[in-house]
């Protein structure tokens, strides 16, 4: 599947199917500081992503120190 | 993943409340969190004419957008910083949203108005980005309001940017910044109340609410903000949430609810010294206001560009 990851902005291939929840631990990700995002819509934990699949990671931490 | 009102395919599976939630009920789940927020906290009364401080992030227009699903009456607030592209883009996104609901933005530019940016604010003063930009802010915030007869600014904060500040305060002991770290400020002489409704929600919960709403925002992360304390402070809180689902919320929920009100006495009353800035006529102890000075340093300084003044990942630059 084709990953867009941020921070920097960039793009990954990986090898599905994937358990959204695999996927994040594989890739050494925080459940509670990301979004997975499939055609607009979130995908849960549970969520099975397809080889085809084209996803969104998106880090939802944010913010200055003021 | 099942949601667990409706029993529909959930969209969202929520650890800190054990459960998962489709669309639907999720958005219910939001809006009863900030429903409660305000109620508990008397942040806002239904007549109150509301300005929202907005950046163009997930924050600033999900807490607008909810306000004004809920019937509130709230008018946009948008801070042109001068943080080169990362400006240049928020509000893009901050334009677009006001534009595509009909809601009224007011916007302020530090550049056009007050000759200075948030980098070049950072080099002439010394001071940290997010605390000069946090200094600009917070006067303008209250100027905007007062000038336009609003009666409470509400903010994006949320319940990991409490927690993170209220971490960052308890390691050092800071019992006065403690004592005020509040969801609500109430008003003053020459400050409007000011207000947090988004206390109760997380910010994964927020940045979802802008995806099921089809609410485009700003991701990148603001390039003055990489590597600061406060963030580090966000990551260790999430990990330690990974570990103990709902650890956040009881942290600060928590404080709010055990610790303020002991700590509501040991907050020194300086309200006798307070007079007014010979400049701006703000409030302030001293002859001109810190905002005031702010602008006189910066505003003589030349244009600083972003990359001078940008942390470096993993890197703090004072």
């Amino acid at each position: 599947m084709k990953v867009l990851l941020r921070h920097p902005r960039r793009e990954v291939e990986i090898p599905g199917p994937r358990q959204v929840l695999a996927l994040l631990n594989e890739l050494g990700l925080n459940r509670e500081s990301h979004l997975i995002i499939r055609n607009g819509t979130l995908v849960p934990g549970d969520g099975v992503l397809a080889d085809d699949d084209v996803i969104e990671i998106r880090p939802v931490i944010s913010g200055g120190a003021a | 993943m099942k949601c667990r009102v409706c029993k529909e395919p959930a969209i969202i599976d929520l650890p800190r409340h054990n459960a998962n939630f489709c669309v639907t009920h999720f958005e219910e789940l939001c809006r009863r969190q900030v429903a409660k927020a305000i109620s508990d906290h008397r942040m806002i009364a239904p007549t109150d004419k509301v300005l929202v401080a907005v950046s163009g992030g997930k924050d600033s227009l999900a807490l607008w957008d909810l306000l004004i699903d809920m019937g509130y009456s709230a008018d946009g607030l948008y801070i042109g910083l001068g943080i080169g592209d990362y400006s240049e883009e928020s509000a893009v996104y901050t334009r677009d949203f006001a534009a595509a609901r009909g809601l009224k933005l007011i916007e302020v530019s530090l550049r056009g108005e007050y000759g200075y940016d948030v980098p070049t604010a950072a080099k002439a003063t010394r001071r940290v980005p997010c605390s000069a930009c946090g200094l600009s802010k917070r006067h303008l915030f209250d100027k905007a309001a007062l000038d336009g007869g609003y009666d409470v600014v509400a903010t994006g904060h949320n319940l990991d940017d409490e927690a993170a500040v209220l971490f960052g305060n308890a390691l050092r002991w800071e019992v006065e910044y403690l004592a005020r770290q509040l969801p609500v400020l109430p008003a003053k002489p020459g400050f409007p109340r000011k207000v947090k409704p988004l206390v109760r929600l997380t910010e994964r919960e927020m940045a979802a609410w802008c995806v099921v709403r089809g609410i485009d925002y700003i991701v990148e992360e603001c390039p003055m903000a990489v590597g600061n304390k406060h963030l580090g402070y966000k990551a260790t809180l999430n990990d330690l949430e990974a570990k103990s689902p709902g650890i956040k919320a009881a942290f600060y929920l928590g404080f709010l609810d055990r610790m303020a009100p002991i700590l509501a006495g040991s907050v020194a009353d300086t309200s006798g010294d307070v007079g007014e800035c010979s400049r701006c006529g703000s409030p302030t102890t001293n002859e001109i206001c810190a905002f005031c000075h702010l602008v006189e340093k910066s505003s003589a300084h030349e244009p600083v560009p972003v990359e001078l003044v940008a942390p470096r990942a993993g890197r703090r630059k004072r």
